[in-house]
């Protein structure tokens, strides 16, 4: 019996403890009528020797190649204390902490986590993380309609360079509740969102402005006008950021003259596989004043009963466990073990080491660009700067370029196409710090031929 | 043993510097676009972090550690072999948006997930996005609102929720713009159908239930509350968080549910990792089945392939960024092989078998439970309220005391309306000897309840921390480290 | 248990004070504060708020419990007890003094009559504990 230890003898001293004589008479209140008799579409028991092989199957059918995606989620170096230490049983098979003098170490870890996210984004506060990217934007969308007590707007302004999949995440999540996303357009030529694009918004009582940075596009946005011009209108600043990008850039605690209030975005590229999108982990920070209606769980340091420093869930009475009906969201899970890896990871890498990585991202994108100047059929769709992301215009359809790469075992990018049909001879394409100089030259020659040869 | 902040042992100028490129490249960012000042990470070695981490795991208890008979939690063992097989290289390498032909093995084992799950559920389709129990309430909530909002019924915005119900299923009905009208419970634990009958209504969006609640217990007319909210307009939720107690025995869709959550992370045995990742896959029957949320799989000629909006045009849309939690999903599928339909059944016999010994013997060893005459499913309440008024120790001290004698405590003071109550699950994979260890310390605690209750006051005394100030944690906020924020302990200094 | 005999109260343990000047001052009961335990946070109403009765207008938060409070009467806010915000523990220490919650000037001041007593309040205290 698989994972189940009771021993013949066992089984008959506890029935006969109960008082019962048979296992099936312990199921005696569920109605006769309703009762199923088993499962006849399941298949069989394997030993963990077949289901092995089953899955070293199917997963050898998944080759990554020699990838460019990017759109979200991104392929970087971890190191392998990372995975060694998180899935030690000890964090791995804990609960949520909620005794906390029997879970000291995943609080201390949560505590250490918000500290070096709150640094990254700087601001104050942040807490011990949500599911994914996409549903800590919406998470942020919800707070900054609490939180904005000048507006009694339930309008958010989202520009259209946020990622596709996140805006649909926010519209799903949000529009019960009546809240509307405005879209912002993008600038054809920059790719960047403009102050001219918010002028020409004809409402002006917005909740919140979201500002990705860098955008969908890869393209650096100029935060400090976008925040400025949200702050004069007391619209809350929202910054959707890449957290490589933040050991480079100015973070959204620092836009504008007064700083951003929230910031959130997709924590995997912080010692996170890319394991088919999840789970991976959403961060959120604030400014201290908004610290109430941030949702989700926090820890906090505090003493014992004998003054000796310890960690606790704190601020608990604006869960759903508690406040029910009026709680601040109704989730209960952070994304306990994808954080413990990245403070691992970011604890690894230190301030040089995340910088090293993001600046080796970046040059690595400078680099490709430069290979693939003058080639027949493809360039730059934007003019703004990218950060490790670069939209490509090509003069093929990019299903057949991709098409063509992949069977050359390179994995181009994503189209854009679908998204934005404006778009539909667009390629996504990224390089982190992983991309050799041979891999990009590779792949910039294999592009230049398969653009070429389409004509 | 005291584990400093990694802050505290970052030293100038250390690093280790095997893990990223050796050097920052000059980049042709404008200076208004860089951040002025490093981040606050610390600059240690490898062997510093490593140990540090290590040390602090050390600290936790842990299913691999410690018995963990928490409450609606089903904290059975999770196999090894779920772990290391999800953590494939083609699984954990393939990223999210790679093309279908280097995807046939994941989707592969998604979709035999989806089939599984149906199966098991007696539901008529599944969607494997939402990435929490919570979120898949909200899928759950979002559907029946859209379903009723498709037929053009706007005013279905009522969701009836019993008042043992779990904090999520109230919050959820709030996200997703509907009151709640909370439900009464009866004195055998079951829900008050008198109340039902007159809360039902035009307004009746639906009704979220666990079953077995979170009482312990079976609810014994669920046909009749079927029929009384499917004959007002309104649709079943089934909250799957007791789903372990009746694998293989009954199926929610065979109870009248028409849409229903799962917790793999309970039921099909993937980590809690310290708090997450859940998954929270949903199942629905035949009419809500347009509107599950996306993406799906879905076999052609044997080839996989995602099912998106062009397909699905009345979803509640996308959930999470790219599919949910997949790598979760992928530890749930392995544990399903493992376990095939046998084992499958098995698990809901030996978690009762478990649940209804462990119940008996804490009787017999002098506690009150809160439901004497009825069945315990996979998890009883056991109240201390008698205890409490006759020596002043209470359902925390004797969880704080159970942490001394090496038991994680069981989920107290819920549900709400048991005063002094113990949420007591063992779970399936726990052996007999276990259980008794445990109903041993129970009775060694409650000696000492008798004897001197104000020691139980002062527990723990074994683990890294004594009892923490809340209040302290509450009204002092300290939730990120500043070397000027550190807390002065007064009588640190000889320790 | 102290409970004021100039004062009125309501079953949700809310006590009421009539000022000289017809504006009436509102805080949660001793049993109230001690029923819910240190408290680490309140959540008062904004000025100007105009109030029916039963509306939950302020929030009382210890570490486990977070508890509504209800406007007594009808009435416009015109005052908080701003200083609660960085002192909840005022509403443990001093509940019918400094930890006062809010001012509203009542829409109709005879609403004050149907308020409980302190005898009744009493009464009511003695019976939820035989329950």
């Amino acid at each position: 019996m698989p994972y189940i230890p009771h021993t013949e003898d066992d089984q008959q001293q506890m029935l006969k403890a109960i008082g019962v004589d048979s296992i099936e008479a312990l199921f005696d209140e569920i109605p006769a009528a309703l009762r199923c008799d088993g499962f006849s579409n399941i298949p069989a028991a394997l030993t963990e020797m077949q289901v092995s092989r089953l899955m070293n199957e199917r997963a050898a059918q998944d080759q990554a190649g020699l990838s460019f995606l990017g759109a979200g989620a991104y392929e970087h170096h971890i190191p392998a204390a990372v995975w060694e230490i998180t899935t030690r049983g000890e964090f791995y098979s804990a609960y949520t902490p909620y005794q906390a003098e029997a879970s000291q170490g995943t609080l201390q870890v949560i505590y250490e986590y918000q500290t070096m996210i709150s640094s990254l984004l700087g601001l104050d506060v942040s807490n011990a993380s949500l599911y994914d990217g996409a549903t800590a934007l919406a998470e942020a969308v919800l707070m900054a309609v609490r939180a904005n007590r000048r507006s009694r707007s339930r309008r958010i302004l989202m520009p259209r360079a946020v990622h596709p999949y996140y805006r649909d995440v926010v519209h799903a999540i949000t529009h019960t509740q009546g809240i509307h996303l405005t879209e912002v357009p993008f600038d054809p030529a920059t790719g960047r969102t403009e102050l001219t694009a918010l002028e020409a918004i004809e409402d002006d009582d917005f909740a919140a402005l979201v500002i990705p940075q860098p955008n969908f596009f890869g393209v650096l946005e100029d935060a400090d006008g976008l925040t400025d011009w949200a702050r004069k209108r007391d619209i809350l600043v929202i910054g959707a950021v890449n957290p490589t990008a933040m050991a480079l850039l100015k973070p959204p605690g620092e836009w504008g003259a007064e700083g951003g209030h929230i910031a959130c975005g997709e924590g995997q590229p912080l010692g996170v596989p890319l394991s088919s999108g999840g789970p991976y982990f959403g961060f959120l920070a604030c400014q201290q004043a908004l610290v109430r209606q941030m949702p989700g769980r926090i820890a906090g340091r505090t003493l014992d009963l004998e003054g000796k420093q310890g960690f606790t869930l704190t601020l608990q009475a604006r869960e759903q466990h508690i406040r029910r009906s009026k709680a601040t969201s109704n989730i209960c899970t952070n994304q306990g073990l994808m954080v413990t890896a990245a403070t691992i990871y970011m604890s690894l890498l230190g301030p040089t080491g995340l910088t090293n990585v993001a600046s080796q991202c970046h040059g690595n994108l400078r680099r490709l660009l430069d290979r693939l100047e003058g080639a027949a059929g493809i360039a730059p769709a934007f003019r703004g700067l990218p950060f490790h992301e670069a939209v490509l215009k090509l003069d093929r359809p990019v299903s057949e370029v991709l098409a063509e790469l992949d069977a050359q075992g390179i994995v181009a990018g994503v189209g854009l196409g679908e998204w934005y049909p404006e778009l539909d001879r667009c390629l996504l394409v990224c390089t982190t710090e992983t991309k050799t100089d041979d891999d990009l030259a590779r792949f910039a020659d294999a592009l230049g031929a398969a653009v070429k040869g389409g004509h | 043993m005291d584990e400093a902040l990694i802050f505290e042992r970052s030293r100038p100028g250390r690093a280790a510097t095997s893990q990223f490129p050796e050097s920052a490249q000059s980049n042709d960012i404008p200076a208004e676009l860089l951040r002025t000042s490093p981040p606050l990470l610390p600059q240690t070695s490898e062997l510093d972090t490593v140990r540090h981490f290590t040390r602090l795991s050390q600290k936790n208890f842990s299913i691999d550690t410690h018995f963990y008979p928490l409450g609606s939690c089903t904290m059975k063992y999770n196999p090894r072999a779920c772990n290391s097989l999800a953590m494939l290289p083609g699984f954990v390498g393939r990223h999210p948006l790679a093309p279908a032909t280097r995807s046939q093995g994941f989707l592969a084992c998604m979709y035999e997930l989806q089939e599984m799950l149906q199966e098991v559920t007696g539901m008529a389709a599944v969607s494997l996005t939402p990435m929490a129990g919570a979120q898949g309430e909200l899928a759950g909530v979002a559907m029946i609102r859209a379903y009723h909002v498709n037929r053009g019924d706007l005013v279905r915005t009522e969701v009836l929720v019993p008042d043992a119900a779990h904090g999520t299923n109230p919050a959820t009905a709030t996200m997703c713009g509907c009151t709640v009208k909370e439900l009464p419970t009866d004195a055998q634990g079951d829900v008050d159908l008198a109340a039902l009958r007159n809360a039902v209504g035009p307004q009746t969006a639906g009704i979220m239930l666990t079953n077995p609640s979170t009482l312990g217990v079976f609810e014994r007319r669920i046909d009749e509350i079927a029929a009384i909210v499917h004959e007002a307009g309104g649709l079943l939720y089934y909250d799957g968080a007791n789903l372990n107690a009746i694998l293989g025995k009954v199926r929610p869709g065979d109870m009248g549910f028409d849409v229903i959550h799962m917790n793999l992370h309970k039921t099909f045995s993937t980590p809690h990792g310290g708090g997450g990742p859940g998954s929270g896959a949903v199942g629905v029957a035949p009419r809500l089945e347009p509107f599950l949320p996306l993406p799906v799989v879905a076999r052609d000629d044997g080839h996989y392939r995602w099912v998106d909006a062009d397909e699905r045009p009345l979803s509640i849309g996308r959930l999470s960024a790219f599919m949910g939690n997949a790598g979760v999903l992928l530890r749930a599928y392995v544990y399903m092989r493992l376990l095939g339909a046998a084992g499958m059944e098995r698990v809901a016999e030996y978690a009762t078998l478990n649940a209804n010994y462990l119940m008996v013997e804490l009787r017999k060893a002098g506690f009150d439970l809160a439901f004497p005459d009825r069945r315990a499913s996979h998890e009883f309440i056991v109240t201390l309220k008698r205890q409490a008024k006759a020596t002043g120790a209470n359902a925390m001290d004797f969880a704080k005391a159970l942490l001394d004698e090496g038991y994680h405590a069981p989920t107290t003071y819920f549900p709400l309306l048991v005063p002094e109550c113990l949420l007591i699950e063992p779970t399936e994979t726990e052996s007999k000897e276990t259980i008794d260890g445990f109903v041993q310390a129970m009775q060694r605690i409650l000696a000492q309840a008798h004897e001197d209750a104000s020691h139980l006051k002062g527990a723990p005394y074994s683990t890294p921390v004594r009892r923490l100030d809340d209040v302290r944690a509450a009204r002092q906020l300290d939730v990120c480290y500043a070397p000027a924020n550190t807390p002065e302990a007064p009588e640190a200094a000889e320790l | 248990m102290s409970i004021p005999a100039e004062l009125r109260y309501t079953s949700d343990h809310e006590w009421v004070r009539e000022d000289d000047d017809g504006n009436v001052v509102i805080g949660i009961t001793d049993h109230a504060q001690t029923a819910l335990g240190d408290l680490v946070f309140v959540e008062l109403p904004e000025i100007d708020t105009e109030l029916a009765p039963g509306d939950a207008c302020a929030v009382v938060e210890s570490v486990k419990a977070a508890s509504d409070v209800y406007a007594p009467l009808a009435g416009k806010v015109v005052e908080i007890n701003s200083a609660l915000e960085d002192s909840p523990e005022r509403v443990n220490d001093d509940p019918y003094g400094d930890g006062w919650l809010y001012r509203l000037r009542p829409e109709d001041p005879k609403q004050l009559e149907d308020l409980l007593t302190a005898d009744d309040y009493e009464r009511l205290l003695v019976d939820s504990e035989e329950e």
